[in-house]
């Protein structure tokens, strides 16, 4: 029953995708239209609603890849332009001309905004493409259904019934798969380009790099200043006590035996201070043990009661692994101390190659990273290494904070060339299959030309010549819709994760 | 007595080997790597081992996992784990086995000839010797301990000296009580952590230790 249940689910998807297709279509037209009408009649006011018609439109599909076919999307548009800020005498600046209102100026700068964001023309060539790579592909049992509808009212059932029980047949395995694909193509179309991605990765890595070395420099000057006023001061006076004791050792024995004991004294101080700055620079049973058995000692030392379930392949890198380390400790600390929590769970897995630390607590809730110093001082920590904290802290409880690291283990390189060539051929024949043996065949076929040239379905006898163009119309969709899929692929599993 | 010295610090090893040998020790075997320390502690089986937590070749643990590797092989071997800075997990695991004859301080507790000697000996002889930073942890740990909350202040004190190990009598002596006072204060805390009172100092110790170790 679940299985026709899913069935049943993914039909009615893969319908309502390929109806979404049309209006897709229908938007990629008008905003066609509309470029049309800018930028050779000059209307160029049409431009900004037929864009953002189609953002509309790409953003509901979008929607749906992730929710229905679980491929996320981020948004590639670049951000809005700022609204134009007056100069002090009231006018507005735009290049070399000064208006009096804001309304030219804002609309030159939505313009180039929308104009120069590659995401826009991305837009436009997937509303264009999305009714043949995807809706079509995704509607071929609907179409099916209703190929056999119309050869039954054309007299002939039995005809008709063939193509509705094929559809039946197929369409448990062909519409998951429909809807999948639909949702990588989308992908391919509709995510940010491998070059919005990286600016955007490297504008992270800058700031990320930066505050790791600030903070870096900053905890170097703590240690120096501890080691000055602590262990170092404490050796000198230990030194100094030691050389007073040797002068009084003849003369005054006692005394010297008091001063050697306030040496040892101190010496035990000065232990107790270097062992506390150690353990705030790298703690020793993170080096001696790893991350697991650090945390379980955290475990232990906190008031609360933790517990604690690890999952690890290997070690991790020793940066990283203390980067996790500080964060749980301080995600622990929190609990205790703002939280009112007695109970914790901590969770260490590896998924895939990254490294995710789950923290729960039953406390009361309501830490915001915005606000505490602590949580901003570990996605700091965690930024270094592409890391990410999410909190989700409900006021009433309970807190949960998922860190993940990614790359913290090696994964085995997954075998892509097969794909490739796949998503290459895909490529090459797609074009052939769509337009001369279908698109232009059904032309031919509409005119009711004598002419056969090389078009496949016209050498079919009569009744299985529709059927064959249709089928190349679908083959040709299908297949370009691959090649964007495969090509979406090869770049997530070479790209390497790059998030 | 014979003992068996694990530490890779050239000086710190000689200053142990001078120390036990002037208190009587004889020092049958003084090592310097985990390998060698496991190898010695099976084939000499001494009275007491003496062992640094932090050893080559991989200057990890590696003197912490022979330990347990050789109480695994010789039960009830008794160990002095020394190091530069205590666990609560370590001391458990120390302690898991249950069977006593653990000693568990941080190397500063060397500077105190007099009072280390007394630990080495106390845990030859089946006791504990935990370091009292282990067992502050521990009261840390547990400060939200029910049971804990409801001992008066003297009453936690001799619970702290009663948790590194110390007999009655030395419980007595530090916190200038006559014996009966001690035995006193014993009784009323294990009522209030509601467990089964013992006349063996040792196991009563271990009762203690497992009761913080609960949590």
């Amino acid at each position: 029953m679940a299985s026709a249940r899913s069935t049943l689910t993914a039909l009615a998807r893969s319908t309502a995708l390929a109806g979404l297709a049309l209006l897709g279509l229908a938007a990629g037209l008008a905003m066609l239209v509309a470029v049309m009408l800018t930028f050779l009649v000059g209307l160029v006011f049409v431009f900004p609603p037929a864009v953002r018609f189609a953002r509309a439109v790409t953003r509901r599909q979008r929607g749906l890849a992730s929710r229905w076919s679980g491929v996320p999307i981020d948004d590639p548009y670049r951000p809005a332009p700022p609204p134009p800020v007056p100069q002090a005498d009231g006018w507005y600046r735009d290049g070399r001309t000064l208006y009096r209102k804001p309304t030219i100026p804002a609309f030159n700068k939505r313009w180039n905004w929308m104009t120069k964001d590659p995401a826009t023309w991305r837009d436009l060539a997937f509303l264009v493409s999305a009714p043949l790579a995807g809706g079509f592909v995704a509607a071929a049992p609907l179409l099916a259904v209703a190929y056999g509808v119309a050869w039954a009212a054309g007299g002939n059932p039995a005809m008709g019934a063939v193509w509705i029980l094929l559809a039946v047949i197929v369409a448990p395995w062909y519409a998951p798969w429909a809807v999948r694909l639909h949702g990588q193509v989308a992908a391919a179309l509709l995510g940010p380009t491998e070059k919005a991605r990286l600016a955007q990765r490297v504008t992270r890595l800058d700031a990320a790099r930066t505050e790791a070395v600030d903070s870096q420099a900053a905890e170097l000057r703590r240690i120096e200043r501890d080691l000055h006023d602590g262990a170092q001061a404490r050796l000198v006076a230990i030194g100094m006590t030691i050389g007073a004791a040797e002068q009084l050792l003849e003369s005054d024995p006692q005394a010297a035996r008091a001063l050697l004991g306030k040496a040892r004294e101190a010496s035990a101080t000065a232990l107790q201070e270097i062992r506390r700055l150690v353990r705030g620079i790298h703690p020793p049973v993170l080096a001696e043990r790893g991350l697991g058995d650090a945390v379980r000692a955290l475990a232990l030392d906190s008031p609360l009661r933790v517990h604690v379930t690890v999952d690890l392949p290997e070690r991790a890198s020793a940066p990283l692994e203390s980067a996790a380390y500080f964060a749980v400790s301080e995600l622990l600390a929190n609990a205790a101390r703002h939280g009112d929590a007695t109970e914790a769970w901590v969770d260490v897995s590896a998924q895939g190659p990254a490294l995710r630390v789950t923290v729960t607590d039953d406390g009361h809730g309501g830490a915001d990273p915005e606000r505490g110093t602590g949580l901003r001082g570990i996605e700091r920590r965690l930024g270094a290494f592409d890391g990410v904290l999410a909190v989700n802290s409900p006021v009433g409880g309970p807190t949960t904070a998922v860190i993940e690291l990614p790359r913290a283990f090696r994964t085995r390189p997954a075998p892509t060339t097969p794909w490739r060539y796949f998503g290459r051929l895909c490529w090459a024949l797609w074009p052939i299959a769509l337009f001369p043996q279908g698109l232009v065949a059904m032309v031919f076929k509409l005119v009711g030309s004598p002419v056969k040239s090389w078009f496949l379905a016209l050498y079919m006898p009569g009744p299985f010549q529709w059927p064959a163009i249709v089928g190349m119309i679908l083959l040709g969709g299908g297949l370009l819709a691959v090649a964007l899929a495969t090509t979406v692929r090869t770049r997530e599993t070479e790209g390497g994760g790059c998030a | 007595m014979r003992v068996v010295l694990a530490e890779d610090l050239h000086l710190l090893r000689e200053g142990l080997v001078a120390l036990l040998r002037a208190h009587g020790f004889e020092v049958v075997a003084a090592v310097e790597s985990g390998p060698e320390l496991l190898t010695a502690l099976v084939g000499e089986r001494p009275d007491v081992a003496v062992v640094d937590v932090r050893l080559p070749p991989t200057f990890t643990d590696e003197g912490l996992q022979a330990v347990l590797a050789a109480r695994r092989q010789v039960p009830g071997l008794p160990v002095l784990v020394l190091s530069q800075h205590v666990e609560q997990l370590y001391a458990r695991e120390l302690l898991a086995d249950g069977s006593g004859g653990v000693g568990y301080l941080l190397k500063d507790r060397v500077f105190n000839g007099e009072q280390f000697v007394d630990a080495v000996r106390r845990v030859a002889a089946g006791g504990t010797a935990m370091d009292p930073e282990v067992i502050a942890r521990l009261l840390a740990s547990n400060a939200r301990n029910e049971p804990l909350g409801r001992l008066t202040p003297r009453e936690r004190e001799v619970l702290e000296l009663m948790a590194e190990g110390r007999s009655n009598a030395a419980i007595g002596q530090r916190l200038f009580l006559s014996d009966s006072a001690v035995g006193k204060h014993t009784a009323n805390i294990f009522t209030k952590l509601g467990l089964a009172a013992s006349d063996d100092d040792n196991r009563r110790v271990l009762a203690v230790l497992a009761f913080l170790n609960s949590k």
